[in-house]
């Protein structure tokens, strides 16, 4: 474990997770916690139960066994209700950013607001917000166009401030920069760390991007087999002799 | 695989469909009813509905009053019938014709829609992504179409209807020099409330039915790229084969109904 770190309070905290699809066993007794403004970047090959693992993780995917406690609250244990609450404490940035492909991109901004009245207080103009994060990933001008008139890194963008328009406590991200040039995925990189400062969020990050890792990592958890097979910093598993762990970084 | 397999897993997969779109209806009446309510998208959804199939269903419904007339008039000549032919047409188009023909189209125009929405929607975790942001995507997508469909669907019918008799009349006006006035009065006099009630609730229960089929196959649709094609198919086919289902089964009522 890293120095510094137990005497701090998990945020998430995974233990025992399994599930399966008929017969296939994806996660098979995963554990996994999340420390209160850190970055934690999880790796697992293509296939592997990455996804799943954080879909469970906000409810969208049931699983089999194990708890997930998310800021003290047990996902077995909360109604529809305060499951809605904790969503606006967790975002989640899709693999394929999940743009509404039928409103603008002011609409897609303002959609997560209109059932969060609780936590804003009633909002008369939302433009605001919208200009807010617009501004923090740099897309103010792209404000009335349609997700199809978007580049792939665009997108990506407006679904980051999408998510970052509830002020999140958590950010999920699942495989952020897969799909991009290495120039886009180097500049969505460097937002992901800019907003982390701004924002002061925790995350998980779930990428197979080597470089993605090195830059953004504050610990990484390898996924194999259903398991947390290997943990650690960047450096710690990239000079790792396990042959499995060694697998991930050559290339 | 026998015979007899074959007819054993096709009626598995027939019941367990329709218990799975009887649950899904199920969910939809439990929902319809909670607050809060989609106003905004479902005025949308219905604008969009009856934009889109406007044309269509005029232009199917002028040429089926043209045909249908064209058609019958040499045999009701001959007959020496010629002035019962408006009542024949009207009666024919208001109970039957003009519903399941209309329904029909919408059920290709309007349920592939929905089934090609949502499954795509679907697929590329758009439905999630409601979800996580906290709006209930069932109300939001599922509710407020189905809603749409059963109000739009009997409008686009009544709307048909009065333009199959407009097509009807031109042809017997060319023909038959029957004038305006003639032609309705005659249509009137012929049509009972009992001829417009059943087919007119009809309609709801078809509107029901296309968007319940659209909705169901679209929000349950299958990952990777055929899953949207298959989705917009198998929603036409089936809300087609269940129109005539439904269609059946409102005659049957109605015909024991009149009889009491
Ligand atoms: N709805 C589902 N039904 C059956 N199998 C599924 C389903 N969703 C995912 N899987 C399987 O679970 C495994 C993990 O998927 P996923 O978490 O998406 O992988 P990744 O690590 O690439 O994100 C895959 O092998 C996939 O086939
Ligand atoms: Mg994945």
């Amino acid at each position: 474990m890293i120095a510094g770190y137990m005497d701090k309070k998990p945020v998430i905290e995974i233990t025992g997770l399994t599930k399966s699809f008929g017969s296939h066993q994806v996660l098979n007794g995963f554990n996994m916690k999340l420390y209160e403004s850190e970055t934690l970047v999880i790796m697992g090959k293509s296939g592997s139960g990455k996804s799943i693992m954080i879909k469970c993780l906000i409810g969208l995917e049931t699983h089999d066994s194990g708890t997930i406690t998310i800021m003290n609250k047990n996902l077995d244990k909360v109604n529809e209700d305060e499951m809605m609450d904790l969503r606006t404490e967790v975002g989640f940035l899709f693999q394929g950013s999940a743009l509404y492909d039928s409103m603008t991109v002011r609409e897609n901004l303002e959609f997560p607001l209109r059932r969060h009245t609780k936590k804003f207080g009633n909002i008369e103009d939302a433009t605001s917000l919208v200009m807010e994060v617009l501004k923090s990933v740099g897309l103010e001008q792209a404000i009335d166009l349609m997700p199809e008139e978007l580049s792939g890194g665009m997108k990506r963008r407006i679904a980051l401030a999408r998510t970052l328009i509830l002020r999140p406590k958590i950010i999920l991200y699942d495989e952020p920069t897969t799909g991009l040039d290495p120039i886009t995925s180097k500049e969505i990189v460097l937002l992901m760390k800019s907003i982390q400062q701004e924002y002061k969020t925790s995350s998980i990050v779930i990428t197979h991007d080597v470089d993605c890792a090195r830059f953004i990592a504050d610990r990484m958890i390898l996924l194999v087999d259903g398991i947390n097979y290997a943990e650690g910093t960047f450096s710690e598993l990239f000079s790792s002799e396990d042959p499995k762990v060694k697998a991930f970084f050559k290339s | 695989m026998g015979v007899e397999g074959f007819i054993r897993s096709g009626l598995k997969d027939f019941l367990i469909e329709v218990a799975e779109l009887s649950i899904f209806a199920g969910r939809f009446f439990k929902e319809a009813f909670r607050r809060p309510f989609e106003f905004k998208e479902f005025l949308r959804q219905c604008y969009n509905m009856g934009n889109r199939s406007l044309l269509l269903v005029g232009v199917t419904g002028f040429i089926i009053g043209l045909v249908f007339t064209l058609q019958s008039r040499p045999k009701m000549m001959e007959l020496g019938a010629s002035a019962w032919i408006p009542s024949m047409v009207g009666i024919s188009i208001i109970r039957e014709i003009g519903p399941i023909i209309t329904a029909l189209i919408c059920a290709g125009r309007i349920g592939s829609g929905i089934g090609a929405e949502l499954g795509s929607m679907r697929v590329t975790e758009q439905i999630d992504a409601m979800e996580v942001s906290g709006t209930n995507p069932f109300k939001y997508l599922v509710v407020t179409r189905i809603l749409a469909t059963t109000l739009m669907i009997p409008l686009l019918v009544l709307m048909s209807d009065a333009i199959a008799l407009a097509g009807s009349f031109m042809i017997e006006n060319i023909k038959g020099d029957v004038s305006f006035r003639l032609y309705f009065e005659n249509v009137n006099s012929s049509l009972t409330f009992g001829d417009f009630l059943p087919s007119t609730i009809k309609t709801f229960l078809f509107g029901f039915a296309i968007g319940l089929v659209g909705c169901f196959k679209g929000y349950y649709c299958k990952h990777g790229t055929a899953g949207v094609g298959v989705a917009a198919n198998s929603a036409v086919v089936e809300a087609s084969m269940l129109l005539f289902v439904l269609d059946f089964v409102a005659v049957l009522l109605t015909d024991i109904f009149y009889d009491l």
